[in-house]
């Protein structure tokens, strides 16, 4: 925490000191890792609701007549099959199939919405514009002028209810819809990372401060509370959805994370299909996996897993103690045959082999409002 | 935010603390530690009798979020572990220099350098105002 110079801050930066948040970098940004505690932050989301600011995510505009085919080269999902109104995760892939950023398409029926990784915009909006040039498209990055929160949890929809029209509220799962909230124009869509029912609130820059204050006075008897990133990961992780950098980056493909839903060779040439229609013919040597730490240990990222006779076979690439099931548990890569459940194998711990099982995926079942 | 850096003990840049007494001492990691740890939810506890150097990593405690190696202010053998933080890391956060102290120890000969708790609250505050 020595050198936070040339970190970038969010419009609610102040208020995250108010409230007694500590800071973190994280992607470049000084960000919120917690302000009450990551476990009770992680408790509010999964029983009542939570209240995150996320405004360091990355907003990109898509327009222009040739905005459907040139998000149908970019992308492995096929965007013709996300009507107006509605939103889904989609994946930018390389001519090699390893992945540049995970992301998620909302359709505004004029536009096109690209929410990316902060820490990877400028390097997607770049890629972006390089693909652009035989599309007659207009790619702009309004990042900067855009505030992004996120309410989340089970109190999420009637919380929203109070400050918003019923249709934002009764949006469906991945609906986005323009409209009014607590007085401030507002794009609503029922999505998130947390494995729980909730929105996502993009609103103009300058407006996120009194958004922010709204949604806080209006759940603090409900058990809303604000919460920082360190939540974002513990509760993102519980529900096995990837974290770029960690379970994808771009010497993963999608089908050893387990993401080969969101490509469709079937749609039409796009940017890595290839590559990808080959790997999936070949089938993957190794696969993204979940495991339960059985010894005593916590599996960090980027600690070494070893089969039963000492030979790395791969790494940890999320670990943590899981808050809602009070285990010990990870992600990382291990060689197809040890992916099963129920396979066994070692996470080095501080140079001590710690014993592992391979379990189900995703460890939470998300609750999301279908 | 004060932090509480009691003046008879001593501090080390890892922000471990350390009560010498005798050929004896006790040692854990300080508020400000714990605080920027945030909820500890696991202490990786050494083996009574395990030797260690000065700034040897002796275990760790770990948050939701991370784990953080636990380094030795002096060089010395472990002649105790605080069991009660197997069930109840959480001591150490309500209580990081009384009930979350972590080991004893048989002090080697030839104590290195150790700050005071003057000394420490000034580099506390040298890193958080960085």
């Amino acid at each position: 925490m020595s050198d936070r110079i040339g970190l970038r801050r969010t419009p609610l930066y102040e208020r995250h000191l108010a409230l007694g948040a500590r800071m973190v970098e994280f992607g470049g940004w000084e960000m919120p890792v917690q302000y009450s505690g990551i476990i009770d932050e992680h408790r509010a989301v999964r029983e009542a609701a939570g209240l995150f600011d996320i405004s360091h995510m990355g907003e990109v505009e898509v327009r222009g007549p040739d905005a459907l085919p040139f998000l149908q080269h970019l992308v492995t999902y096929d965007v013709a099959a996300i009507p107006p109104g509605q939103s889904n995760y989609a994946l930018m892939c390389l001519p090699d199939g390893g992945i540049i950023d995970d992301t998620f398409i909302y359709n505004l029926g004029d536009h096109y919405l690209v929410v990316v990784n902060a820490a990877n915009t400028a390097k997607d909006v770049a890629w972006m514009h390089e693909c652009a040039r035989n599309f007659d498209v207009a790619v702009t990055d309004v990042s900067d002028r855009t505030g992004m929160l996120a309410l989340q949890g089970p109190a999420a929809e009637a919380l929203l209810a109070q400050v918003a029209g019923a249709d934002l509220a009764a949006l469906p799962f991945h609906g986005v819809a323009r409209g009014i909230v607590s007085g401030i124009p507002a794009i609503v869509a029922r999505t998130g990372y947390t494995g729980e029912d909730g929105f996502e609130l993009f609103v103009a820059a300058d407006d996120v401060g009194r958004l922010w204050d709204a949604l806080l006075h209006v759940g603090r008897d409900a058990g809303l509370k604000p919460c920082g990133l360190g939540a974002r990961d513990s509760l993102r992780f519980e529900a096995c959805l990837a974290l770029y950098g960690h379970e994808i980056t771009e010497e993963t493909n999608p089908y050893e994370a387990r993401l080969g839903w969101v490509v469709k060779l079937e749609k039409g040439d796009f940017i890595g299909r290839d590559a990808l229609q080959r790997i999936k013919q070949e089938g993957v040597q190794r696969r993204l996996t979940g495991f339960e730490m059985v010894g005593r240990g916590i599996a960090r990222s980027e600690y070494e897993i070893r089969d039963l006779e000492g030979r790395p076979i791969g790494k940890v690439t999320s670990g943590m103690p899981s808050p809602t099931l009070g285990k010990n548990l990870g992600m990382g890569y291990v060689p197809v045959a040890l992916s099963r459940e129920g396979s066994e194998f070692d996470v080095v711990v501080r140079d001590r082999p710690v014993r592992a099982r391979a379990v189900k995926m995703p460890f939470y079942r998300p609750r999301y409002k279908k | 935010m004060a932090f509480k850096t009691p003046a008879d003990l001593q501090y080390t840049k890892t922000h471990e603390w350390i009560r010498i007494e005798g050929d004896e001492a006790t040692v854990g990691i300080t508020d400000y530690a714990q605080d920027a740890l945030g909820d500890v939810v696991y202490v990786d506890l050494p083996q009574v009798g395990a030797r260690f150097e000065a700034d040897g990593v002796f275990g760790a405690v770990e948050s939701v979020k991370a784990a953080s190696d636990l380094y030795l202010p002096v060089a010395g053998e472990i002649i105790a572990v605080n069991e009660a933080l197997v069930s109840n890391p959480e001591l150490i956060n309500k209580d990081p220099y009384g009930e979350g102290w972590i080991v004893k120890i048989r002090v080697a000969p030839g104590v290195g350098a150790l700050m005071s708790a003057e000394a420490y609250s000034a580099f506390v505050d040298s890193i958080k105002h960085s």
